[in-house]
Formats: structure tokens, sequence, C-alpha cells
């Protein structure tokens, strides 16, 4: 097993503030943004990105989590059940501006299963992506907004995002290849 | 407005991590599960009450999968609730009763079961009279069996519901104090709930008078730890719970009463009884009510009743339960 770094702390803290710039501009401020964070590494990114937001637009986002388990279409058919967590979102997201937040972008279905999600929570005006890393290999015509770095993989390396408030761990961002 | 709120189970080990849980095939009683493996449950059901919570109160888990509701005996909450279950996680729900089916034309239960299977259906939910049918059905079918009640031996998902709502209520079951209080012997949520409570760690005392309990070895030997009492008075005092059971007319008639009102005064939850229990104390009953005799209608809807709530929290248990079963089917 092989590991590389790719993204150091500073460079996801530098990600996350031009994230955060990206969606002030593209929304023209943040008066109807929404962050909605994926389970589980999602939603740390969710938060870091409204704290920096927080900190040039002096208003803080509302932030929401959000699992996807229920609209996975792949149940049963990689074996037992994921255990399936809570969604937490602190209001209506009808008519807002939802940016969903991931670590990793790769085949879409994540997206897809999220995008599902929130169609059932409410109707938002529009719906963007941010994500860390887009890492390719798309099966579903899904395409991210905001987008921390671009890493070409090949299928058989791993992306392995980590993040202190989830893992524990200084930050970072590995491809690990088995 | 919608506000999703989070609804945190008490703290486990299954929160650290996002392994999977292992496979179950079948959930035909308690006797099987693990404390893990019921809080990893209860974890689960809080997930899907905020579900229900939401305007769209329906999410696409089970989509395709064909659930049928196997009724022998009559039911309303129990048959209703595995429905709303059911069709909330968007399975295909069919409902059958013994009346109107084959099985009014003599056939059997296993041909029954065989014929569900080719028709397609991957769950079956099953209410039966006699003890020991889903685990004969679970023999001859090839998807899951959710068993919804057997004789008076099991009511796994009943137990589970009280475990939520007891957690849900007082933030703990291990170390309460939990009297379970009537028709003890012929009671199939008394035996599934002592399952349940004993391996979470509650300290169990089954009240009864003789003839409706048993000899008290029926008992000690399975829960040892169990506690044995003849007197409600005294064992209700410092209760976390009183869990009341149902008391059937029959059994008067079976000459192991003297009377439904000695009954009703000897062992009948009432006010004052409750005042003795803690003041937290939660007073439970599984349905449906004979109001005035094992419970007074005053104690039914007081503030310390949480009879409504068993009944709510009973959906989001049966679909946690479903889609832990959907893995196989």
């Amino acid at each position: 097993m092989s590991e590389k770094q790719i993204l150091s702390v500073d460079d996801i803290r530098r990600a996350i503030t031009r994230i955060a710039h990206e969606v002030a501009e593209r929304n023209e401020g943040v008066r109807s943004v929404v962050l909605v964070g994926i389970r589980r590494r999602g939603v740390p990114l969710a938060q870091r990105i409204a704290t920096a937001l927080a900190d040039f637009e002096g208003e803080r986002v509302p932030v929401g989590t959000l699992d996807i388990t229920l609209y996975r279409d792949d149940l049963g058919l990689r074996g037992p059940a994921p255990v399936v967590r809570s969604t937490s979102i602190p209001l209506d997201i009808t008519g807002r501006t939802v940016v969903l937040v991931d670590d990793v972008l790769y085949t879409g279905r994540t997206v897809r299963a999220a995008l599902d999600a929130l169609a059932d929570l409410g109707r938002p005006a529009r719906i963007q992506l941010a994500v860390l890393i887009d890492r390719g290999h798309r099966e579903l015509p899904i395409r991210a907004d905001f987008v921390g770095k671009n890493v070409p993989t090949a299928s058989d390396e791993r992306i392995e995002t980590r993040l202190s408030e989830v893992d524990g761990s200084d930050d970072g961002v590995f491809i690990v290849r088995e | 407005m919608t506000t999703l709120t989070n609804t945190t189970v008490a703290a486990s080990p299954a929160t650290n991590s996002q392994s999977s849980p292992p496979r179950r095939r079948h959930v035909l009683d308690l006797d099987d599960f693990s404390r893990d493996e019921i809080i990893e449950i209860l974890e689960t059901t809080a997930s899907m009450k905020e579900v229900l919570s939401r305007p769209i109160k329906q999410v696409p888990a089970l989509r395709g999968t064909t659930v049928v509701n196997m009724f022998f005996e009559d039911s309303t909450r129990t048959r209703i609730s595995f429905e709303l279950a059911a069709k909330a996680l968007s399975a295909n729900v069919v409902a059958m009763t013994s009346k109107g089916s084959s099985v009014e034309k003599g056939e059997s239960l296993i041909d029954t079961v065989r014929t569900l299977q080719a028709l397609g259906a991957n769950i079956i939910v099953m209410r039966h009279g006699e003890s020991g049918a889903p685990y004969l059905v679970a023999q001859h079918f090839h998807g899951s069996v959710l068993n919804a009640g057997d004789g008076r031996h099991a009511h796994p998902t009943q137990a589970l519901l009280d475990l939520f709502t007891i957690n849900e209520r007082l933030g703990r079951v291990e170390g309460l104090k939990v009297v379970i209080v009537g028709d003890i012997v012929h009671s199939r949520v008394a035996r599934s709930n002592l399952w349940g409570l004993t391996a979470m760690g509650a300290q169990v005392t089954l009240c009864a008078p003789p003839t409706l309990l048993g000899p008290a070895a029926l008992w000690t030997a399975t829960w040892p730890n169990v506690t044995i009492s003849h007197s409600l008075d005294a064992c209700v005092a410092g209760a976390d719970v009183i869990m009341t059971l149902r008391l059937q007319k029959e059994r008067q008639e079976a000459g192991l009463l003297p009377s439904l009102r000695e009954y009703s005064r000897v062992f009948g939850v009432n006010a004052a009884r409750v005042k003795r229990a803690a003041p937290h104390c939660l007073v439970m009953h599984p349905g449906p009510m004979n109001e005035g005799v094992e419970i007074m209608p005053d104690v039914a809807t007081s503030r310390q009743s949480v009879i409504e709530t068993q009944v709510t929290n009973g959906v989001a248990v049966r679909m946690a339960l479903m889609y832990r079963l959907a893995e196989v089917s």
C-alpha cells in the first residue's frame, strides 16, 4: 500500500477560503444561501465554509446535515445495509440557494441521492455543489460548481480525506494505492 | 418552516464507527439480539423518526421490495403500524388475513407461504395465534420473516418500541427499575421485553397473581436476575417504569381470577400506586387497554403515560427493522 499526500493542512484551509469567496461571488452575497454538508466529511467542511463566509461577509449562514443512506441506489448490492444517521436542516430550504458540500466527488451517485433527498425536504430556488476534491470517473451527468482541487486518479486508487473534527488527526488529503 | 431535529440515543460503540452492522435475516424474537445490535436499531429508529417528522414522510430505501402483512389474529395498531412503516420506506405492501384467503379453504400455512414466495414476497410480517408459527414459516421462506406476535411466545417489535420509548424519555435503560404487571404467563409482550430489558441492563420485576405468573422458576431459570412479586403496592416503590399488560377477559372465565373487580383493586395501575413510584416514572401499556381493569382512565391519560408515544414510535422501530432486513431480501 502506498500513500501520497495531495493536500496539506494549509492547502485545505486556502481551498476552503477560496470556495467561500466563490460562493459569495456567484450568489451576490450570502443572503439566501444555506450550506448543507453530506455526512460525514461534508459536514465539517460546510461548517468551515460557513466560518470563512462569516469572516468576510459578516453574516452567519445556516448549516445543515444530510444523511443520504435511505436514498442510495445500491441497497442490498454491496452487503450489509449502511447505518442510517439523522438528517438535520435548521430551516425550510424552499426558495433558498442550497450549497451541497462533500469531500470527494467521484461517480456522482452520492450527489444524485442528495438531490433526491433535498427534493423531499422542500423546493430550493437552486442547488449548487462544492467539493474539496474532484477525482473524475463520473457515472452520472453531474458536475461541481466549486472545486478545491481537481485530481486525476486511476479507479484502483482511493482518495482519503482526513479532517480533525471527524478523524481526530491533522487535516490532509491522500491518494492511497492498495 | 420545517425544523428537523436530531434525536440522539445514549452513547454507544456504534456511534463511533461507520462500519456496517452484521447481516440479519429474520426478526423472530429478541433472544438472539446483542446489546450492541439493539443500540444500533434504536439509533436507526431515531433517524426513521426524523423521516416521519418531515412534510414528505417517505424515503425510497425499500423501492421494489414486496412486504406481505400476514395477520391471522386481529390487530389494529400493529398491522397499521407495519403497513405505514413499509410505505414510508416505499415498499410495495400487500395485506393478507386468514379471512377471505385460501386459508379458509384449508390451505396449510406452509403452502400459503410458498404461494406468497411464488408471488414475489421479500418480507413476510406475521401475526399468528400459535407460538412458533413464524419459525415454521422462516424455514420454508427464502426471504425474511418479521414476527408481529406469535401466541404467548414473542412480540419483538413491541419490546423494541418499548425500549426506544424508555430510552427517549429517560435517556437510558441500564439500571432502571422496570415493573411489568398483569397477565404475564400468557404475555408475548412480557417475554420479549424480558429479553430486551435484561440485555440492556434494566432491573425487571414481574408482578402478578400466582395464577397469571406460573411457577417462579419458569422465569428465573432463563432470567436469573428477575424479581418476582405478588404485591403491586410493594414493588412499584421507586419504579422508573410501570409496564401494564392487557388482561384478557377470558382469563376470568377460565377461573384464573375470582373477579375483574378484585383484580383491578389489587393489580390495577391507579394514581395512588403511580405516586409511590419515582416522580419521573413512565406508565406504559402495549394496548389495547381495558380501562378500569388493569389501568385506570386517569392514569392512562396522565402526563406520565407514554401509551400514545409508544404507538407513534412503533412505526419508526418497524421501519428500522425492515430496512435492516432489506439487505438480504
